[in-house]
């Protein structure tokens, strides 16, 4: 796993740089748009207990935000390299002129790419009286990474969990004293093609990869509020082209996934039904669309328009009700394998079974109720956290991700890169051993 | 880096349109701008240096640079030989007319000539320089008159030197050769070595020698520590160092009681205040053994 420690620790030496000189951007690679945020940060670092006034957001702001229409991503995946360069560096523009600086570094997230989630764990015997950074870096590194196929990449690897002797759900347990600390943690894998695409496209625009993230995972950090995350809520986040899934509890998230259709599918049902083009089909879906027909639906026709010349066809109408029909077997596909992907983390097993709708596709009428008909009783839409400076523009769902990254460049949570190595692990490098050893003793 | 590929697909026109993106070259030139150095150096560095560059390589050129001095000697030129500037005339105040004559021809100026040519504090330390100035102050005064401001020293003694007669001043510096004794009536005379040093002394015992200035010829300065008092028929008076004045007014003292002067005596030795001694003639010495003698019954 030291190639990972390798690459990920220099990501995360990346973003360290760009605090310093406090400005960076993040870049929400989406299927139906790109959104980047330019922040600003003000160097006011949280206390060290708790998490600071504003839910720890007070020490950045948002200087600069530009959203532009996705070219070449598909499924949450880069599908055409150059026109997704293309759409990334137009975002970044637009950003970096309303930001009035030039950024350098960038932390993305992603939502297709196929994420798994594995729960890891591992046990070992406490060296000395105490909990040492040694021991956690141990128990770490102890822990069984399982068999996740080659051609794949950890994207996350959070330790949710540590047990000491049988106190289990520390948070650190540096310092106490026991003989036995185990960790779980929570692993995310993705398509290593994916990531490397995604590089690639951020190296071409000139840019430092200062971080990367699910967007399932920084959705749920902006969308669900803190007692959800405490007690155990889904998010889900419905984008343009893949639907993530992200399962928190203890504020940590548990469980990741990613359902391949989105609200792009919704459009393409309604252009390939109505027989009309996908901006109308897009136009339509958004001014009319929805998911429960009443009656009144029936009486209001929607003109579909068209430019082909032919007055019978381009004066077609189509109930509302009609428009419902399409989109409705649709939203009810995504919302029912969302539901299996539930089932299959055992999210009935959770405290609190809340679940959050968010992402651009959640804004259909009547998503929340349709949505407690599949998922559970529990829903609610949520709306990203208001961050300082956020144009009034970028605070809708759609934007979730986008917030959540905001939140995550801010305050990342801890992973596996970011403890130290375990000083065994370090073969052939007898000075840093021997560093290691004096500064352990004294 | 390769040019950018055409899409595969053919673009929909209505989408392009809502589809703005910004070529690689507008993207990198748009960071390039927004970089805070990049900037500073566009906005003060670059006019800097074409600036800088430019007037270099102007200079460079040896032509230019002979053009340039020119054009500063003749801009220079023109403003010096002004009207305002010229300087047409020398006035001199507070001066004799030979020290005039004297001054005229010590500096000599073709006038009219450009004020910026003349060195006043030089041509002051040359007029200073002479004997009978005591300050002087050269201005040039408006109209283009150069002013000259001369305090001339008062000659206060004669200085009788075995190469001639001279007049000092009050502090003992040389005004001038005098012609003749008789061309200074008012002035007393002094002699002897270190005289020149003492002149205020000298001045001080002739202020006191009224009622006998008639007889007086002069002072002389005896070892260079005390003063004689010259009087006419050879006699003279014999002062001590100290309290030169005070003696002086007990001999005219003496003199006014006892008509001593006028007796024939040669020298008053007033060296010591307690003691006054006088020396008479050979002939008042014999004439007075004489009388001493017939006094006693002799003869």
């Amino acid at each position: 796993m030291i190639e990972l420690y390798e690459s990920q620790r220099a990501m995360r030496n990346m973003r360290r740089a760009a605090m310093q000189r406090g400005v960076i951007a993040v870049l929400d690679v989406g299927s139906s748009k790109i959104a980047c945020l330019v922040l600003r940060f003000d160097g006011s670092e949280p206390l060290e207990d708790g998490i600071g006034s504003l839910a720890g957001q007070s020490g950045f702001r948002v200087i600069g935000a530009a959203t532009t229409r996705s070219r070449g991503v598909r499924f949450g995946e880069i599908h055409s390299m150059s026109e997704t360069e293309r759409a990334i560096r137009t975002a970044v523009q637009a950003a970096q002129k309303m930001a009035g600086i030039r950024v350098d570094h960038v932390i993305a997230c992603f939502s297709g790419a196929g994420p798994r989630s594995y729960g890891l764990d591992g046990t070992v015997d406490v060296m000395g009286m105490t909990v040492d950074e040694q021991d956690v870096a141990r128990v770490l590194s102890e822990c069984e990474v399982p068999d996740f196929g080659h051609g794949r990449e950890v994207l996350h690897a959070q330790p949710v969990n540590f047990a000491l002797d049988h106190r289990s759900g520390l948070i650190d347990p540096r310092g106490q004293i026991g003989n036995e600390l185990s960790t779980d943690m929570h692993m995310l894998t993705v398509d290593a093609q994916a990531i490397q695409n995604l590089a690639h496209c951020v190296k071409r625009c000139d840019l430092e990869l200062a971080g990367l993230a699910s967007s399932a995972y920084v959705s749920g950090i902006s969308a669900l509020v803190e007692d959800e995350q405490e007690l155990g809520a889904a998010c889900i986040d419905m984008g343009g082209g893949a639907t993530g899934v992200s399962i928190f509890i203890k504020k940590h998230m548990i469980y990741a996934d990613a359902v391949r259709m989105g609200g792009d599918h919704v459009t393409s049902d309604i252009s390939m039904g109505l027989q009309v083009p996908m901006a109308t089909a897009e136009r339509i879906k958004t001014f009319y669309g929805g998911v429960v027909a009443t009656g009144m639906d029936d009486r209001e026709m929607i003109e579909t328009g068209g430019e082909t010349g032919d007055w019978e066809h381009d004066r077609r109408t189509v109930s509302r009700a009609e428009l419902i029909g399409i989109m409705r077997p649709r939203v009810e596909e995504i919302l029912e394998e969302v539901r299996a992907r539930l089932d299959a983390a055992g999210f009935d097993h959770l405290p609190s079974q809340q679940i959050v709708l968010t992402g651009g596709a959640s804004q259909i009428p009547g998503l929340d109720g349709l949505a407690s008909k599949i998922l559970g009783q529990q829903v609610r839409l949520g709306r990203p956290l208001r961050v300082h400076g956020l144009p009034q523009a970028a605070t809708g769902p759609g934007f979730a991700s986008c917030v959540g990254l905001c939140l995550f460049a801010a305050h990342p949570q801890d992973e596996w890169w970011d403890f130290e190595i375990p000083s065994d692990r370090l073969s052939g490098r007898g000075f840093k051993r021997a560093v290691q050893w004096f500064r352990d003793n004294w | 880096m390769s040019r950018m590929e055409p899409p595969l697909t053919r673009p929909d026109p209505q989408m392009a349109r809502l589809d703005p993106s910004a070529s690689r070259l507008k993207y990198r030139i748009e960071r390039l701008m927004l970089t805070p150095v990049f900037r500073f150096a566009l906005r003060v560095g670059l006019p800097f240096a074409l600036c800088f560059g430019g007037a270099s390589a102007w200079v460079s050129v040896e032509e230019n640079r002979q053009a340039f001095n020119l054009m500063v000697a003749d801009l220079r030129a023109s403003v010096e030989s002004r009207p305002e500037f010229q300087v047409k005339m020398m006035a001199i105040d507070g001066a004799s007319a030979e020290l005039s004559e004297a001054i005229r021809a010590l500096l000599p100026i073709g006038f009219p000539i450009s004020s910026f040519d003349l060195d006043l504090p030089a041509m002051q330390a040359q007029v200073v320089a002479l004997n009978p100035v005591k300050s002087a102050e050269l201005r040039i005064r408006q109209g283009g008159v150069l002013q000259i401001d001369v305090v001339e020293r008062v000659p206060a003694v004669l200085w009788r030197r075995a190469d001639g007669l001279f007049r000092l001043d009050e502090s003992g510096v040389l005004v001038g050769a005098a012609a003749a004794r008789a061309a200074h009536p008012a002035l007393p005379v002094i002699a002897g070595a270190g005289a020149e040093q003492a002149v205020d002394e000298a001045l001080a015992l002739y202020a006191v020698t009224g009622p006998i200035r008639g007889r007086l010829r002069g002072f002389e300065r005896m070892g260079g520590r005390r003063w004689d008092v010259v009087l006419n028929r050879g006699q003279r008076l014999m002062l001590p160092e100290t309290g030169a004045v005070r003696a002086l007014e007990r001999a005219i003292a003496m003199d006014q009681a006892v008509d001593m002067l006028a007796r024939d005596l040669l020298v008053v030795d007033l060296r010591l205040p307690r003691r006054p001694t006088i020396r008479m003639s050979e002939k008042a010495t014999q004439e007075m053994w004489r009388i001493k003698a017939i006094e006693a019954g002799g003869d």
